[in-house]
């Protein structure tokens, strides 16, 4: 009874295209990290001139699913899939701006005295950068139940975060010399809890993709 | 409810072409029919007023209710029953006559002879039917010369002019242009303020644009039945779900 439409090919397309982009955000991510821990400053480069392909994926998505809407008018899922790859597409890019911000830091930091203050902020990135992998891995699947996982784990993101910021405060307190270094890690920390912020909204759409629920800004997220 | 329907069975001869219908359609709002060619809507439509005694051998069985009365009680007075219950088809038609006689012709034959009265009913009609300013001036002239759209407008006016409470239309626009296909949906937009509406449509967008509820059938039977938004961003059939995402062949 079904009939293989010219709609699915461009469905398909923009999945593609859409997972393609998201493998270089986690890149950026993995790579902002690195540059972070290990003080490459060449990697933090990289992060940074990589943002404009980026920037240009997310037009060229945005473009097909405009075209898609004027031409075919989805409805019901197809309809819910467009809605949902409008909202991630900018989520994605913002999540990549701000490993390109977490790398601007790294450089800034690299001129003024080294501070050890590290102790959350490993497990913090490598917490935000699971949830943006596992929020795309739960839109390619249609996995209402990862999704939520993801959105659950916001709060341990955000708990990280807070403490954090309590260890950097300590450390300011202790020397004024490591006030400028411990600001600068104090932003990278709010980056990456950003970063788990962009994975719960485009949790938060897989669930409206899958359910057809809106569930942003319900007891549930 | 305007219109209760309940476990409503059609047949041409042997043949069941409606199996157990079930539906409720609210007053002054527009209610959708959508659904493959054959799958039974149009037969569904032409028994809200009967439509269907027409054709020989055809019968229905259970219950259909308007303003809680069995319109196929015995003893039904069916002429009434259309004029309660209007109907526009999908094809334009009408009489061979001028613009006015045409509109004013249920009124006559409802016997209706003072000329003020017809003259005022005529104006209300196609003032509602939106075609009043472009006839105004020539309601003297044939209804033929009219173009397609403003032809449809005037079966509508002519169907508002008995006072109808509910319009049934049978895809009202699909034999229309673009432009004048707008006109017939903000038409329809404008009278449920008034009426209740039930529009058969092969149109999913002017489903999705102009109906409240919209009922989806298939082969004989309704699938689903919801309000509209519900149908178009998240159906619960998945046969609605391919219907209304094209994945139907």
């Amino acid at each position: 009874m079904h009939v293989l439409r010219h709609f699915d090919k461009d469905i398909e397309e923009i999945k593609a295209h859409l997972l393609r982009m998201g493998a270089m955000v986690e890149d950026s991510i993995q790579q902002s990290i690195r540059a972070l821990l290990e003080g490459d400053l060449a990697m933090a480069e990289q992060v940074i001139a990589n943002d404009d392909r980026i920037d240009q994926m997310e037009i060229q998505i945005d473009q097909h699913v405009i075209e898609l809407i004027a031409k075919m008018q989805p409805a019901a899922g197809d309809l819910r899939f467009v809605a949902t790859v409008m909202k991630i597409t900018p989520e994605l890019e913002r999540i990549a701006d701000l490993a390109q911000d977490v790398c601007e830091r790294v450089i800034e930091m690299s001129s003024e005295p080294a501070i050890k203050p590290m102790t959350y902020l490993p497990r913090l990135a490598e917490d935000a950068q699971k949830m943006v992998r596992d929020a795309l891995d739960a839109f390619v699947r249609g996995d209402a139940g990862l999704a939520r996982a993801v959105i659950r784990n916001d709060d341990v993101v955000d708990q990280l975060t807070e403490e954090s910021f309590r260890a950097l405060l300590t450390y300011m307190l202790e020397n004024p010399r490591n006030i400028s270094p411990a600001i600068r890690l104090t932003f990278i920390g709010k980056y990456f809890e950003r970063m788990a912020d962009g994975a719960t909204n485009i949790c938060e759409m897989v669930v409206y993709l899958v359910e057809g629920r809106m569930i942003k800004h319900s007891a549930e997220s | 409810m305007k219109i209760h329907v309940q476990d409503f069975d059609f047949y041409y001869g042997d043949t069941k072409v409606l199996h157990g219908i079930n539906l409720d359609v609210p007053e002054r709002q527009v209610t959708a029919l959508i659904g493959p060619s054959g799958c039974g809507k149009s037969t569904f439509l032409r028994s809200i007023n009967r439509m269907n005694d027409v054709i020989p051998e055809a019968r229905g069985a259970g219950l259909i209710e308007v303003d809680g009365k069995d319109i196929y009680a015995p003893g039904t007075d069916v002429v009434a029953l259309r004029r309660r219950v209007g109907m526009v088809f999908q094809k334009s038609n009408p009489f061979p006559k001028s613009i006015f006689d045409n509109v004013a012709y249920g009124l006559r034959i409802g016997g209706v002879r003072d000329k003020r009265a017809l003259a005022a009913t005529v104006e209300r009609s196609l003032q509602r039917a939106a075609l009043w300013n472009e006839v105004k001036d020539r309601l003297r002239e044939p209804a033929m010369a009219l173009s397609g759209g403003q032809q449809q407008r005037l079966c509508i006016a002519r169907a508002l002019a008995v006072d109808p409470e509910i319009l049934l239309m049978d895809e009202p626009a699909s034999a229309l242009d673009p432009i004048a296909t707008t006109k017939i949906e903000e038409l329809i937009w404008e009278l449920k303020a008034n009426y209740t509406i039930v529009i058969v449509t092969h149109n999913m967008q002017q489903a999705a644009r102009v109906s409240d509820r919209t009922a989806f059938f298939m082969l004989g039977r309704l699938v689903e039945y919801a309000e509209t938004n519900t149908i178009f961003m998240n159906p619960k059939e998945k046969m609605t779900e391919d219907y209304v995402t094209g994945r139907f062949g």
